[in-house]
């Protein structure tokens, strides 16, 4: 099924919120998980295994390392379940 | 140099009668049972069907996204490690080369691990939390309390089943007698109320089975007793150097004047019957704190409501007190609070600073036909007012595998 860019960042928005207690309003396309979010390494395998079962698609681990922004997150995701 | 000396200047805890030190004895005081019937299904699953959870949930204390990366373990420890660290004034400013922590848990994250456990067989190895590790580790309560105030002088969790959380106080006393640090936080903790360890209680026939009566359970000394309640939470106490803490202007609450520390070479689980290991930890932390028997005026007792470990205890506490037992009030507070495991000697030493400070022995209740063979002077039903001057009490802990630690303390 196809997932619009808006429906996965909403989603990974409410994730991110969820594991890390990052507020969703702070959570944009251009943010870095680690530096701009301090979301930690533990908590980024929560964030990738949270995000593989609300979109139904895999994130193989050696692809997590490229995905350094919110929106890299979203357009692999976006790009999996087309 | 004279000999560097221990005092205590901050108390934290969380307990199945408050969530605090201050509402935790007032109802202690008020001689307030903690133990409930357990509402979840699997109490269905076992002979015990109640334990004496924490009064207030970690929830109600502490930010949800910090508590889904804590045991609920390390939620205890950090809930209890923040009041006593606040009570001891926040003393920020020490150099954190000289702050350390030691905290004990019996167990450890025993409830992470099982269900962890039932994630993986549900829904696979990738659904493991990867904060797993951390929250299990028995060392993870100290861990956590020791990252949050960065201590570098040393982090530290010694096991002794029920004897952990007095091994942990002993433990961060001689790091303060020995000039390895100035200021410890101090404690124990546990979190085991789920059904795989309390069936294991059950299946050594440790725990009492008063389902009809779970407040009534828990009844050290009495002579249908029947086993101990299985009790969750933590105590902390904030150790420190007396001439630094006097520098600061630290409230003192009393000192720790040493520890006694024995082995039984026993038996795995049962006391010895002879009490020769506790009589003889009882020797060592008196001789440790420069005290006789004569100045022993209140003992918190482990007495955990079991047939025979009480009696074990009481016959050991009779010959190595003597006739001067005959003025050492005896407080058996787990009938009250049940049986905290790695935490029940740190909340007790709370209790005991408390009493001290305060000058009056918490009761025991639910005593209501007296064993017979128990001859030592058991404090029941009410308080008992401690006498003025300088005055000095015991708090004596066991675990499974025959560890005897006992702690002394005196009023200054």
């Amino acid at each position: 099924m196809a997932l619009s860019q808006a429906d996965v960042l909403a989603g990974i928005k409410e994730i991110v919120e969820e594991v890390a207690g990052i507020p969703a309003a702070s959570i944009e396309l251009n943010k870095n998980f680690t530096d701009d979010l301090e979301v930690d390494s533990l908590s980024m395998v929560e964030v990738v295994v949270a995000c593989e079962e609300r979109f139904g698609v895999k994130i193989p681990d050696d692809k997590v390392t490229d995905l350094a922004t919110v929106e890299d997150a979203v357009n692999f995701i976006v790009n999996a379940a087309a | 140099m004279t000999a560097r000396r221990v005092v205590v200047t901050g108390l934290g805890a969380t307990t199945p009668i408050g969530g605090d030190v201050p509402t935790t004895w007032s109802a202690l005081l008020a001689g307030k049972s903690g133990v409930r019937l357990l509402t979840e299904d699997w109490r269905e699953n076992l002979p015990v069907h109640f334990a004496a959870r924490v009064a207030v949930e970690p929830g109600d204390q502490m930010e949800r996204v910090e508590m889904r990366r804590l045991d609920r373990s390390e939620q205890f420890a950090l809930i209890a490690s923040r009041e006593a660290w606040k009570d001891a004034g926040s003393p920020d400013d020490i150099p954190k080369d000289r702050l350390g922590v030691v905290i004990a848990s019996g167990i450890g994250g025993v409830i992470t691990l099982l269900d962890q456990f039932d994630i993986l067989k549900e829904k696979g190895a990738r659904s493991v939390s990867p904060h797993t590790v951390p929250m299990l580790m028995p060392n993870g309560p100290a861990a956590n309390v020791g990252l949050e105030l960065k201590a570098k002088a040393g982090v530290h969790t010694p096991v002794s089943a029920c004897a952990s959380g007095a091994e942990a106080i002993g433990y961060a006393y001689e790091m303060i007698k020995n000039n390895r640090a100035d200021i410890i936080v101090t404690g124990g903790v546990e979190a085991a109320i789920h059904q795989l360890p309390m069936a294991a209680f059950a299946s050594m026939k440790a725990l009492s089975t008063r389902n009809d009566a779970p407040e009534r359970a828990s009844r050290p000394y009495d002579l249908d007793r029947d086993g101990f309640v299985l009790g969750e939470g933590g105590g902390v106490l904030v150790l420190e150097e007396y001439e630094s803490a006097k520098a600061r202007g630290a409230k003192i609450y009393c000192e720790v004047g040493g520890q006694g520390l024995t082995s039984d070479g026993y038996h795995i689980a049962a006391p010895d019957p002879d009490g020769e290991g506790v009589q003889r930890a009882i020797k060592f932390a008196l001789a440790a704190a420069g005290l006789s028997t004569k100045d022993i005026v209140h003992l918190n007792a482990h007495a955990t409501s079991t047939p025979a470990g009480d009696v074990a205890e009481a016959n050991a506490l009779r010959k190595a007190l003597g006739t001067d037992a005959d003025h050492v009030a005896v407080s058996a507070t787990k009938s009250m609070t049940g049986h905290l495991l790695g935490g029940a000697g740190a909340i007790e030493s709370v209790f005991i600073v408390k009493a001290l400070h305060d000058r009056l022995a918490p009761p025991t209740i639910n005593i209501e036909n007296l064993d017979p063979a128990v001859t030592i002077d058991v404090v029941r039903d009410t308080p008992r007012e401690l006498p003025q001057g300088d005055i000095a009490a015991l708090n004596d802990s066991f675990g499974f595998g025959g560890h005897n630690v006992v702690l002394a303390f005196k009023s200054l």
